[in-house]
């Protein structure tokens, strides 16, 4: 079984690297698909080879940079023994293959083991003016600052919540940015509170104490418990407004970095046919897995911040421990790998990341039901230009309780992003509308492509099979 | 807890056929019930590709499209939305010379049903459809056709229904049923609440690709399996495909909505009879037709695919009309991919069956019998 196995690992960030190089090690070559130019993924994301400016890792990545680097090392050693494929698009899933985008043409891909390191995107939940050119969400943000070597603005503003605010704040501030102000809507008694669970992992712990620190010996403005009240502007970013203790305050900037945490990219395993739960933590419906990462379907894993939101060093662990898990089904033994852990220790690792995630979600909660305050006249889907008001009068008008639902009789979700943006925001705005709970509208259903393709490179491949005369309808 | 709710007539299945009758009905005064398993219009009438047409249909569907089709005019006054019907026309493309003749004679005998169609071909017709590609050569065009939204149209027809008294009960499967020799006895199983005992004097059987559950029970199932046509979409694009475009011999379908959004059919996804799931190698393949025909779509994104359940019969025409087995039981189903236009008007004749016991409109062609007996015959 094990000569004959076909192993696609979907992902190049911790995880997908990690899962790799257990593989390896245990004498298998998996394709490996990455959408990035380079492998790392987000969090290690490495800048575009020739891209006209060098920045060292240690002002790249920080205190990651020894982890960074170790992640980036253990790939490039691998690629000889790899069918790794950058650039590279998973558009659609059927059963045992993926139909995947590459420089222009379409590949389909069969598989017989899938191991899903589909890692993490920005938690999107918008506020009036967030459309506006100048208004960014927070990886958007540090994209630019590590692919581009650019700033998002001359006068920054990090908003919104959770511990990658502080560390993007801190990275723009350490290469020089502007950055006028950091405003928390969790308040600091709440990460006072949380501090014995974040302690869980005093070393990161550690670090998001020293982020703050940092900026506050930096002059950076820092508010905590604010309420957002929109972003100000017309044809761009020029002052935002909040609320604390009853006082309104407004700063001028012209940019605005919007953080509300990560949100999974689950779409590849909704496409697959994995059974989903929600997930009180993640506020969201995760694909389910075991300890080991196995998914509800036979021979699909799942790894990463994909799977759950953990962060990159849960991503390796879990990398590692669903390869782990493949080998074991396809009856093979786990591999040494020297000062990788064994499948029992990642696990004990891993109950123990989640404890300090449960922390962090203490600490940085995001606002209890953020849709109560949406204003009837901002737009939800800024794809298809649709507002709060639609979506409400949709809910009291039909009785909609369900969101896809929703979808179907108002458009939100419908357009370019396929609800990848927006599609949280009008899961909070349907349970407050209808006076539900985030898990009881449900979740949007994954429909292909993944993400927008361009029509003409299907034309051209030879393998187009042919319209069947029974189906042709008119 | 054990009351009877008793109705004049109860439609099993909330799809636009079942929903249109509902309505139908409660305006000519009946008591009635819609009993939807899950959301009304949500199946093939809510995601089928939208093609309001008379055109292209066989000889024997003519007089029922006709008079559906005088409904959609009117959609604002009956369901509140024009459900985004446009009057955009129907081109019916011709792919080879040989296309062109049955073309020809179908317009002749269209003509004899009151419908207009004119047959374009050659340097007029490239003329007139510049933003055709070289796949077309010529093609027959019926003005007074168009398109619609599903999404909107179907359930917007539960709404009037319930909207004039139509007792609409969503995610309230009918779970058992009988004929006691006087009415129907039926139970349903609301998702969330008590089950509901009901009487009724009528049943309409309007349940789709799953009608022979009804069917079945009442010992006359037909022949009749489940396909997924395969759909999807492009991003809004600058207005270019004039009209909702049709292929003699089929394979294709286009049109392109007020938005600039191109909503393109043609083959089948996948399914178990209860989901459907698109296909990518069918979204390739109806792709390089699609471009052969309409070039200005190459390079456009891609946005959704999707499929959905609809029930086929071995003539590719519906099952309406009165049971054989069963007083008062009546059937409307397995549109076999072409019930959107038809739906409207089969609702006003299922209401006619009920109300007069007969309908002037001709549907001998599509008795639920015809089935057994061609096979009695052969």
């Amino acid at each position: 079984m094990a000569e004959r196995a076909e192993i696609v690992i979907v992902g190049a960030g911790p995880a997908g690297i990690r899962a790799a190089q257990t593989l390896v090690a245990a004498g298998l070559r998996p394709i490996v698909l990455d959408e990035n130019i380079r492998w790392g993924g987000q969090i290690y994301r490495q800048p575009p080879a020739g891209a006209g400016f060098t920045r060292t890792k240690q002002a790249l990545y920080g205190f990651e940079a020894a982890k960074a680097d170790a992640v980036h090392t253990t790939m490039a050693a691998l690629l000889p023994q790899l069918d790794y494929r950058p650039e590279t698009l998973v558009w659609a899933c059927d059963p045992k293959r993926l139909h995947t985008m590459h420089d222009g043409r379409e590949t389909p891909v069969s598989f017989s083991h899938l191991i899903i390191a589909s890692g993490a995107t920005d938690r999107v939940l918008p506020l009036p003016g967030w459309t506006l050119p100048g208004v960014y969400t927070l990886g958007g943000a540090q994209v630019a600052l590590k692919a581009q070597g650019c700033a998002i603005g001359e006068r920054v503003v990090f908003a919104g919540t959770g511990p990658l605010l502080y560390l993007v704040a801190y990275q723009y501030a350490k290469a020089g940015a502007n950055v006028v102000a950091v405003l928390d809507t969790s308040t600091f008694a709440a990460q006072a509170m949380a501090a014995p669970r974040l302690l869980s992992q005093p070393a990161t712990f550690a670090k998001g104490v020293y982020y703050v620190g940092w900026l506050r010996s930096h002059g950076v403005r820092i508010e905590h418990g604010v309420t957002l009240e929109g972003i100000e502007g017309t044809a761009g970013v020029r002052a935002i407004r909040w609320q604390r203790g009853g006082r309104e305050h407004s700063l001028e900037c012209n940019a605005v970095g919007l953080g509300f945490g990560l949100r999974p990219e689950t779409q590849l395993a909704d496409l697959a046919g994995c059974r989903f739960v929600f997930d009180d933590l993640n506020r969201c419906w995760l694909p389910e897995r075991d300890a080991a990462g196995r998914s509800s379907q036979p021979g699909i894993y799942l790894a990463g911040d994909g799977a759950g939101i953990a962060g990159a060093d849960a991503a390796e662990l879990a990398g590692r421990r669903a390869a782990l898990a493949l080998l074991e089904d396809l009856g093979l033994a786990a591999p040494f790998v020297p000062d990788a852990p064994d499948a029992a220790v990642i696990e004990r690792k891993l109950a123990s990341i989640r404890r300090f995630r449960e922390g962090m979600e203490q600490a940085f909660a995001l606002p209890e039901h953020p849709a109560a305050q949406w204003p009837d006249d901002m737009l939800v889907c800024r794809c298809e230009e649709i507002d709060a008001r639609t979506l409400r009068e949709c809910v009291r008008q039909d009785g909609v309780t369900e969101i896809n639902r929703l979808k179907a009789l108002t458009r939100v979700g419908m357009g370019r992003c396929q609800g990848r943006m927006c599609g949280e925001a009008a899961c909070h705005l349907l349970a407050e509308a209808s006076g539900q709970t985030l898990a009881q509208v449900g979740r949007l259903r994954a429909q292909a492509p993944i993400k927008p393709i361009p029509i003409a490179p299907m034309l051209f491949d030879e393998n187009v099979v042919a319209i069947p005369e029974e189906a042709r309808d008119e | 807890m054990s009351e009877t709710l008793h109705y004049d007539v109860v439609v099993a299945g909330g799809g636009l056929v079942g929903a249109s009758a509902a309505r139908a009905l409660a305006e000519r005064g009946l008591r009635v019930a819609l009993f939807e398993r899950r959301y009304c219009g949500a199946q093939a009438s809510g995601v089928n590709y939208g093609g309001v047409r008379c055109q292209g249909r066989p000889e024997e569907q003519l007089p029922l499209a006709m008079r559906a089709r005088k409904i959609w005019d009117r959609l604002p006054a009956l369901i509140g939305t024009d459900g985004e019907f446009v009057r955009s026309g129907h081109l019916r493309l011709a792919r080879r010379e040989s296309d062109l003749e049955p073309l020809d004679a179908w317009s002749a005998m269209a003509s004899g049903y009151g419908l207009a169609t004119t047959v374009y071909r050659g340097r007029e017709f490239r003329q007139r459809f510049p933003w055709l590609g070289d796949g077309a050569l010529g093609g027959s065009l019926c003005l007074s056709d168009g398109h619609a939204n599903p999404r909107l149209v179907s359930p917007a027809f539960a709404r009037a229904a319930r909207a004039l008294g139509a007792d609409v009960r969503e995610r309230t499967p009918i779970t058992e049923m009988a004929h006691d020799g006087v009415r129907f006895q039926l139970t349903a199983q609301p998702e969330d609440g008590a089950t509901l005992h009901v009487s009724c004097d009528w049943l309409l059987n309007t349940s789709g690709a799953w009608a022979n559950h009804i069917a079945g029970t009442f010992g006359e199932r037909v022949p009749m399996h489940a396909i997924y046509p395969n759909m999807w979409v492009t991003e809004p694009l600058p207005k270019f495909i004039g009209h909702n475009l049709g292929v003699y011999g089929g394979g294709v379908y286009a049109r392109q909505v007020e938005r600039g959004n191109c909503v393109i059919g043609g083959g089948r996804g996948t399914g178990d009879g209860e989901y459907a799931q698109p296909s990518a190698d069918t979204t390739r393949a109806v792709m390089r037709e699609a471009c052969a025909l309409l070039p200005a779509l190459r390079n456009a994104l891609l946005i959704r695919t999707w499929s959905g359940v609809e029930g086929e019969t071995p003539d590719n025409n519906p099952i309406i009309g009165m049971s054989r087995t069963t007083p008062r039981l009546v059937h409307a189903f397995g549109f076999s991919g072409g019930g959107f236009l038809l739906a409207p008007g089969v609702g006003e004749v299922l209401a006619d069956l009920v109300t007069h016991g007969e309908t002037p409109t001709p549907i001998e062609a599509f008795a639920v019998d015809r089935f057994a007996q061609v096979s009695a015959e052969v």
